[in-house]
């Protein structure tokens, strides 16, 4: 009797279910998973539920989940969130005994006063030594820079020292180091709403990179480079390499470098040098990945709980043993497995150098202009002329908003035009030869589809670029003042690279000089492809196909690769027809060359297709007339081919046009906009706005409307010159 | 007829033959990334792979990845077939329309497919999440091929019409004066000769919901529903990416893209045949 009640029991209390979303990968995820197995077998009101969501998309799709409930219970991200997220109202506060963790990274996650996440484990960097090569690390700048004899010698492959000295996360050990700040002391206004006592050094103040310590920062890698001591664009592939191949005996990288290492490897792990000009060690920054709670959670005890139980130390152990994890609980360093394991207990030594990033919006702003300072210094600039340069851009970056707008005045205009364009669309005329109502019924599918799933996000879309969006998620109309901002090229001289001028003319060439070679390739190749004569023509045909068919993510990085200065297959090519090397992403025509070839070895396939579709409807004996008419074959591809592809060519040529315009992420993967912005285009900056410089909506919304008019008026223009030439 | 020029034929092939490497060489990277033990970006300039392993191909169906790449497979396949059927059907509907039959509203309808080619992508991930939550059908697979075959309709339409132009009205004027009306003319005349521009459109809308993965992993909220491209961007993780498991996965993911263009490409070399005008 009790034990059937017990199981009735049992039935209606099924455990209930508590949503974590995570991005962990490998062990990091296989020690999650069976910390989420002990929490349920541990109780049974709960069921800790894990969903792997790529790392890309997490992010957003935090954004758009928890305000609408359908976000997680729990989920797993980084600390310098905590300033966007916690104003827009997604987190709710946990409770977490900041003692318990290593000091600064329960701090971390606490926001205007309220704790909103609890640390799992951080990241840093410090330096890896080979000790094959060298005994132990340098303590010093200079005791580091005295080996470079030793070791260096570029022309065999050989350096000093591996790391991403191009990217601004990693350059900003050696900024702090030289005693620059990214924040400076604001001269009397309100200062930021935080405690001094949370140690966040220099984070006070406005954004401001020009500083004697950042010059001094940027001369030191730009001499580390011009000796040869650390490679040039060395990418993280590079350094790896690098590194296990002995090939540099020391190396600045993160805990995520020992699983790239062989296991065979001898090395050792040490915080960053002191550097000798100043006394200080470098220090890199550090971030935190925690534990947040959502707002919105479904299961708000049970998550609390979850999280509890993933933040303990038990579980923390845990964490460390499996995964190797750096984890934020102190008394796991004191476990003798862990108190024995040198790389971690190394990485524990350089937190507490290392500056916890700023979790404030503003902090976004700062890695673009940083980034582009960096390189331009070593590219061979002037320190001081590139940070100058960095300020104007942060500068132009926090440009106050436009202001508010009486709605009336823009609704008039916008109603305006809107009537203007219909009274010009009624008397066009072709248009009214009566409707038939099989011919809508045809159309319908595709027009209700379209305009319910396409046209209505896209008006959503274009009515956000009349608004400004708020830190704290809100929106304040302000009319055209974002058109107005961008058009009138506020914060940069109208032909300066990040202007609006400069973007669209690179966007204009980049969109013609892919389109002639896309059709031309394309053409041409169809052309043969479609020849009685050619033999394997299917394996050709598929084969050709292949550029199109492997995910461009993995292959626009491997052209980067092959256009690398020192390692790339291009060079390599060069160098053997005994061309010199050329560093393809230092200037703008090569560069600019560089995301071209990409994108036309990516884009050549679906022109090629098209054609290939087309020239099947070309009846042969077309063909055979005007080879017996004794038409050579030029006169018989312009006079026959020609006039009758150019139809079925046309929408493909259009569209892909407009494609092109918009093909963003080849640009960011392969030049990144290198050198200085100069390769970006249009659609970049509204990429940019959106996601990378404090979620400025209505600033990508204005671009993106912007290029919508541009293109609008390009494909009118194109379809009223093309019916000219068939008209005539 | 025309006399063969064995000179201009092995110029043609030594081109196809050139085209071919290039449009390869980037590729035995790929190759060579998920021959090789280890999940390093190899960036030596040589493509050839110092050691083979199926190492990594192990682990895509193993603990390296998800374990559920059939599953993974399964979903990409049904997604990517569904996308392409409804943007064909629907749109080769629309092209007919376009193309055949005179209406008010035409030219603007057409122009209105167009313009929406012309918005930014990555503006409508959220716009899009708002709407598919409100028609319930977020994480599920059909809110994914309704995003996808939408999203495809406008190229599909404009390339279809573009190529129904180019058939001989004679013939619907023929099939009209016999009797047949306008859905018999579509579906008995001329679809059977668009057979290559249905091919191209195809292959089109199949590609286009194949390789995508951020509105996917936006929008799906249960791992039981992921694509095949979402789980292989798990392997991008924010500091360090696993570059052996991406391009094996990336093979896998590539080899049905292939096949399904062999099958099509034997549809290119149809179309109007000898009799076809004459009628």
């Amino acid at each position: 009797m009790s034990a059937s009640a017990a199981l009735l029991a049992l039935a209606l209390v099924a455990p209930r279910p508590v949503a974590l979303w995570h991005s962990y990968r490998s062990e990091e995820a296989q020690a999650l998973q069976s910390l989420a197995d002990r929490f349920n077998a541990s109780q049974d009101r709960y069921r800790l539920e894990l969903l792997s969501i790529p790392f890309d998309a997490m992010s957003a799709k935090i954004s758009a989940a928890i305000p609408r409930g359908h976000g997680p219970d729990l989920f797993v991200f980084a600390h310098e969130r905590v300033g966007s997220w916690a104003p827009s109202g997604l987190l709710a506060p946990v409770a977490v005994d900041a003692a318990r963790f290593l000091p600064g990274t329960a701090e971390a996650f606490r926001w205007e006063g309220r704790q909103l996440g609890a640390p799992l484990a951080f990241k840093t960097l410090a330096l890896f030594f080979n000790r094959r090569l060298v005994a132990s690390a340098p303590k010093t700048t200079d005791e580091l820079l005295a080996l470079g004899g030793r070791f260096a010698d570029p022309a065999q492959g050989r350096f000093l020292l591996a790391y991403q000295s191009g990217d601004f996360y990693y350059h900003a050990a050696w900024l702090f180091g030289f005693g620059g700040s990214l924040f400076a002391p604001e001269e009397g206004g309100s200062g930021p709403r935080r405690d001094e006592a949370e140690g966040r050094a220099g984070s006070e103040g406005r954004l401001e990179l020009d500083t004697p310590g950042a010059e001094a920062s940027l001369a030191f890698v730009a001499k580390l480079q011009a000796e040869g001591f650390v490679p040039q664009e060395a990418t993280s592939a590079l350094v790896t390499e690098l590194f296990s191949q002995g090939k540099a005996p020391f190396a600045i990288n993160g805990p995520w470098f020992v699983g790239e290492l062989p296991k065979d490897l001898d090395y050792g792990v040490a915080p960053l040098p002191v550097v000798s000009a100043t006394g200080r060690p470098a220090r890199p920054f550090l971030t935190v990945e925690g534990l947040y709670l959502s707002a919105h959670a479904l299961e708000p005890e049970g998550a609390r709980e979850a999280l509890a139980f993933l933040v303990s130390d038990d579980s923390a152990l845990l964490r460390a043993k499996v995964a190797r994890q750096l984890v934020a609980n102190r008394a796991a360093y004191d476990d003798p497995s862990v108190a024995k394991d040198p790389v971690l207990q190394a990485f524990r030594a350089a937190a507490a150098l290392a500056i916890p990033m700023d979790a404030s919006p503003r902090m976004q702003l700062v890695w673009e202009p940083g980034q582009s300072a960096l390189r331009a210094a070593l590219r061979g600039e002037s320190p001081k002329v590139a940070l100058a340069g960095a300020d104007r851009q942060l500068r132009a970056l926090q440009r106050p908003p436009p202001p508010r707008a009486a709605p009336w005045a823009t609704l008039a205009l916008v109603l305006c035009l809107a009537g203007a364009g219909l009274f010009f669309a009624r008397r066009r005329p072709g248009t009214a030869e009566g409707g038939s109502r099989t011919a809508y019924a045809f159309v319908l599918p595709a027009a209700l589809a379209t305009v319910a799933l396409v046209l209505l996000p896209i008006l959503f879309s274009l009515g956000l670029a009349f608004f400004h969006h708020r830190a704290d998620g809100g929106y304040d109309f302000v009319g055209l003042g974002n058109f107005a901002d961008i058009l009138a090229s506020r914060g940069y001289a109208i032909i300066e690279p990040p202007s609006f001028y400069f973007t669209l003319a690179v966007t204009l060439l980049w969109t013609g000089a892919n389109l002639v070679l896309h059709v031309g390739l394309g053409v041409a190749l169809a052309l043969l492809l479609h020849a009685p004569w050619l033999r394997l023509r299917g394996l050709f045909r598929v084969l050709l196909v292949v550029p199109w068919a492997v995910p461009n993510y993995l292959t626009a990085l491997i052209w980067k690769g092959m256009f690398h200065r020192q390692y790339g297959a291009i060079n390599g090519i060069l160098r053997r027809l005994g061309f010199p090397a050329v560093s393809w992403f230092s200037h703008f025509a090569t560069s600019f060359g560089a995301d071209v070839a990409t994108n036309v070895w990516l884009g050549f396939p679906f022109m090629m297709v098209v054609t290939l579709g087309a020239l099947s409807t070309i009846p042969q004996e077309l063909h055979d007339a005007a080879t017996l008419d004794g038409a050579t074959a030029w006169q018989r591809f312009r006079h026959v081919t020609w006039p009758l592809l150019r139809p079925a060519l046309l929408p493909a040529v259009i569209l892909g046009s407009v494609w092109t315009f918009n093909m963003f992420n080849i640009v960011w993967l392969v030049s990144g906009g290198e050198p200085g912005g100069t390769t970006d285009i249009l659609i970049s900056e509204a990429y940019r706005w959106a996601f990378a410089r404090q979620a400025q909506y209505g600033y990508a919304a204005a671009y993106a409307a912007i290029i919508f008019v541009l293109l609008a008026a390009y494909s009118v223009g194109a379809q009223k010159l093309l019916a000219r030439r068939e008209s005539a | 007829m025309s006399r063969p020029s064995a000179v201009r034929h092995a110029l043609g092939h030594a081109a196809v033959v050139a085209a071919t490497g290039a449009a390869l060489y980037p590729v035995l990277w790929v190759i060579k990334m998920a021959l090789s033990p280890g999940q390093a970006f190899d960036p030596s300039p040589s493509p050839w792979p110092r050691v083979v392993s199926l190492q990594n191909f192990r682990d895509l169906w193993g603990l390296g990845g998800t374990g559920h790449l059939w599953r993974e497979l399964g979903n990409s396949l049904i997604v990517a077939v569904a996308t392409a059927l409804v943007g064909l059907l629907s749109s080769a509907t629309a092209a007919f329309a376009f193309s055949r039959l005179r209406f008010r509203g035409r030219q603007a309808s057409l122009a209105f497919f167009l313009a929406t080619q012309m918005f930014p992508g990555i503006m409508m991930a959220i716009p899009l999440y708002i709407l598919l939550d409100d028609l319930r059908l977020l994480d599920s697979l059909t809110g994914l091929v309704l995003v996808y075959s939408t999203t495809s309709v406008p190229f599909c339409v404009w390339s279809l019409k573009g190529y129904l132009d180019t058939l001989p009205r004679e013939l619907d004027e023929a099939a009209r004066i016999d009797g047949a009306t306008s859905w018999q003319i579509f579906w008995k005349v001329i679809l059977p000769l668009a057979r290559p521009a249905l091919a191209v459109t195809a292959l089109f809308a199949f590609l286009s919901a194949w390789n995508e993965y951020i509105l996917a992993a936006t929008f799906l909220g249960d791992a039981r529903k992921y694509t095949l491209p979402v789980a292989l961007q798990s392997y991008v993780g924010e500091y360090h990416t696993e570059w052996g498991h991406f391009a094996a996965g990336a093979i896998v993911v590539s080899i049905p893209v292939m096949l399904v263009f062999f099958a099509l490409q034997k549809h290119l070399v149809a179309g109007l045949t000898a009799g076809g005008v004459k009628g």
